[in-house]
């Protein structure tokens, strides 16, 4: 029997207002299967999204939904999480939503590992305002704000995920949709906080002007740019600057979940247990 | 009403007032001099089940208290007059989204950087209109220690009646004087919570949005079956974008309304021997602590003054400022600006001859200041 989308779906909000070949929607369904998968009631999720593309992210699925000022999805998810530690918070951004101008909430969302799930969009350029240089546009690309060649050095997210103390970070490629609903699975079932980057297309308005004006060609580039986690450790130190590795990067069960760690200070000014002290904890400070 | 005596701080009263008033969140970032609201109520939450996070900047802290205040809980932050810079965006999106949170904004000597560890009453005007587009804010003005606490409380219950934020203006003088204040007790203010309003009827027939069009939005807690959709983008009855012409102009004439129509339930003045004086002051906040011992000393003297003084400054008191403006030749306005709330009163008077000592230099007024100008002018 096939899949039913539309219980998961505001079918009412349908068409999507993507564009026709647009990654977005395969995500879409991609994050649907997930939430099957795990059976995650939608009345126990609130899905919260930023500004562009992906903030219409939110707009379209069956659960409590939030789309927010640009850049600060984790910062609302994170109100909305300590509020309510029992239930399923997962924040939808794009590159610049997420690396750009909501930057600090990324980082500070990784550190404090709290257990929400943020799914980064990144289809290398600001498309739903036209084609302006994001934070990992490629270097020599064409945009609308450098037309003569992006120079701005392309950021990883997953490596600055990585850096911030996220416990788990993965990268998918939009082409891979089962590899990637198998990625949103074990991100939502992990408690902390999980980065997920979804390689997406943009061939409107990355395309176009970059040679690669279908979504076909764009999905090939994608393509030609990622390697498995498995092949691109197996690269020479030289050649990894050309690749971005695809799966789960990083998974760390052990880590501290920042709830879970509030649970202790509730019980401290309850008087149910002694302050917190750096003995509490097993890494190091 | 039951009282009882605290000796405390006007930034711990907030924090108290909060917690006491059903607050279960707290999103904030340390900035003097507002920080001790944030110490005292990370100690006070977490005792009655709630969380306080110190978020990574000031946006994050506002960010986080409105996703707390959409999942359905009573949310606070706190911050001084550069931070209401930084949250304004935000701010904005709880007025269109018409999410109910209460902002404390203990001023200080600004612009920018200004004066951090000095009182001032320069974000009057800001908290009128915070952030871009139309909307109609509330802000209350604490002018006592005990108000500190009251007005808190105030602002809670007025979040959640009209759905929207709601500034509690304190200042540097006030948030750090330490002294005895009456208050109503926990129990009555717990019995005079009024909670949010709720739809309880079936989920396909809750529009969210759909009130009349001088009601606030009814928005029910998260995770209870009713989903919805929150955005800052113009939203229909169900709250989903919209361009269309009609819902977009009735949706801002809305938030309008639902304050204007209800001016009653928020305004609340103090007048201070007025009924019998020659000459009005108008003051607020802890200016109007100087202003009722100038009054005091000015009538010892056989000058007698009296005093207005709006607890709510936005909306402010329209009517009565009109009355007061017909009834007294002689009006003295006193604020720690440059006369940002002067403008105001002239507009309500519908009149330009009215005075004004207005001080910018991060000092408090003495009484001896507003007596030398009374003199002077009158």
């Amino acid at each position: 029997m096939a899949f039913n989308y539309d219980a998961y779906l505001r079918t009412n909000k349908m068409p999507t207002l993507w564009c026709w070949g647009c990654g977005d929607g395969v995500i879409l369904k991609a994050f649907i299967r997930a939430m099957d998968k795990l059976g995650i009631d939608k009345d126990d999720m609130c899905l919260v999204s930023g500004i562009g593309c992906s903030g219409r992210f939110s707009s379209y699925v069956d659960t409590n939904t939030i789309h927010t000022t640009h850049g600060r999805t984790v910062a609302y998810a994170t109100g909305v999480k300590l509020a309510n530690p029992d239930k399923t918070v997962v924040c939808v951004a794009g590159d610049g939503d997420a690396l750009a101008i909501g930057g600090n909430h990324t980082i500070h969302g990784c550190r404090r590992n709290i257990d929400i799930t943020l799914i980064v969009i990144n289809n290398f350029i600001y498309g739903l305002t036209n084609s302006q240089t994001s934070p990992t546009t490629p270097r020599g690309f064409w945009t609308v704000s450098q037309k003569a060649g992006n120079i701005d050095p392309t950021f990883d997210g997953c490596e600055l995920a990585m850096a911030a103390g996220a416990s788990f970070v993965a990268r998918e490629n939009v082409s891979e949709p089962r590899k990637m609903e198998k990625v949103l699975v074990a991100a939502l079932k992990h408690k902390g906080f999980s980065y997920v980057e979804i390689l997406s297309n943009c061939h409107i308005n990355l395309g176009r002007k970059n040679k690669m004006g279908n979504a076909m060609a764009n999905l090939d580039w994608i393509d030609s740019i990622t390697l498995p986690k498995k092949k691109y450790d197996a690269l020479p130190e030289e050649e990894k600057g050309n690749y971005l590795a695809t799966g789960i990067l990083k998974q760390d069960e052990e880590a501290e979940e920042y709830c879970a760690m509030y649970e202790e200070i509730k019980k401290v000014h309850q008087g149910k247990r002694a302050k917190i002290t750096p003995d509490d904890f097993n890494k190091k400070l | 009403m039951s009282t009882r005596e605290v000796i405390s701080s006007g930034n711990d009263l907030a924090a108290m007032a909060a917690v006491d008033a059903g607050c279960m969140f707290f999103g904030g970032y340390p900035i003097t001099p507002s920080s001790e609201v944030m110490h005292t109520i990370s100690d006070l939450l977490p005792k009655v089940g709630g969380a306080a996070v110190q978020m990574e900047d000031e946006i994050g802290g506002i960010c986080a208290a409105i996703g707390a205040g959409m999942s359905g809980v009573r949310t606070l932050t706190a911050t001084s007059g550069p931070g209401i810079s930084l949250k304004a965006e935000n701010l904005g999106l709880a007025q269109m989204a018409e999410v109910p949170i209460v902002v404390i904004n203990v001023m200080r000597g600004g612009p920018s950087t200004g004066l951090p560890t000095r009182v001032s009453q320069g974000d009057v005007a800001q908290a009128k209109n915070p952030s871009h587009g139309d909307y109609k804010s509330i802000t209350l003005c604490a002018g006592t220690l005990a108000e500190c606490y009251t007005e808190t409380v105030r602002a809670f219950n007025l979040a959640d009646r009209f759905m929207q934020p709601v500034i509690v203006l304190l200042d540097e003088t006030l948030g750090h004087m330490h002294a005895k204040a009456i208050l109503p007790t926990q129990e009555e203010v717990k019995k005079n919570i009024v909670p949010r309003k709720t739809f309880d009827g079936a989920p396909e027939d809750y529009k969210p949005y759909g009130v009349a069009q001088d009601e606030p939005a009814v928005l029910n807690p998260m995770f209870k079956g009713y989903r919805y959709h929150y955005t800052g983008l113009h939203h229909d009855a169900d709250g989903f974008p919209t361009e269309e012409i009609e819902t977009c102009r009735k949706l801002i004439d809305r938030l309008f309304r639902k304050v204007d129509a209800h001016r009653d339930e928020i305004e609340l003045n103090e007048e201070y021997m007025l009924d019998d004086a020659d000459i009005l002051l108008v003051g607020y906040g802890s200016a109007s602590l100087a202003i009722k011992e100038a009054i005091n000393v000015l009538r010892d003297n056989g000058i007698k003054a009296g005093m207005f003084r709006p607890i709510t400054l936005w909306p402010s008191p329209e009517e009565r400022l009109e009355e007061l403006g017909k009834k007294f030749d002689k009006v003295l306005v006193v604020e720690l600006n440059q006369g940002q709330y002067y403008e105001e009163i002239q507009r309500c008077m519908g009149r330009k001859d009215i005075e004004k000592l207005t001080k910018t230099n991060g000092r408090p007024f003495s009484p001896a200041d507003i007596i030398e100008k009374v003199k002077e002018v009158f």
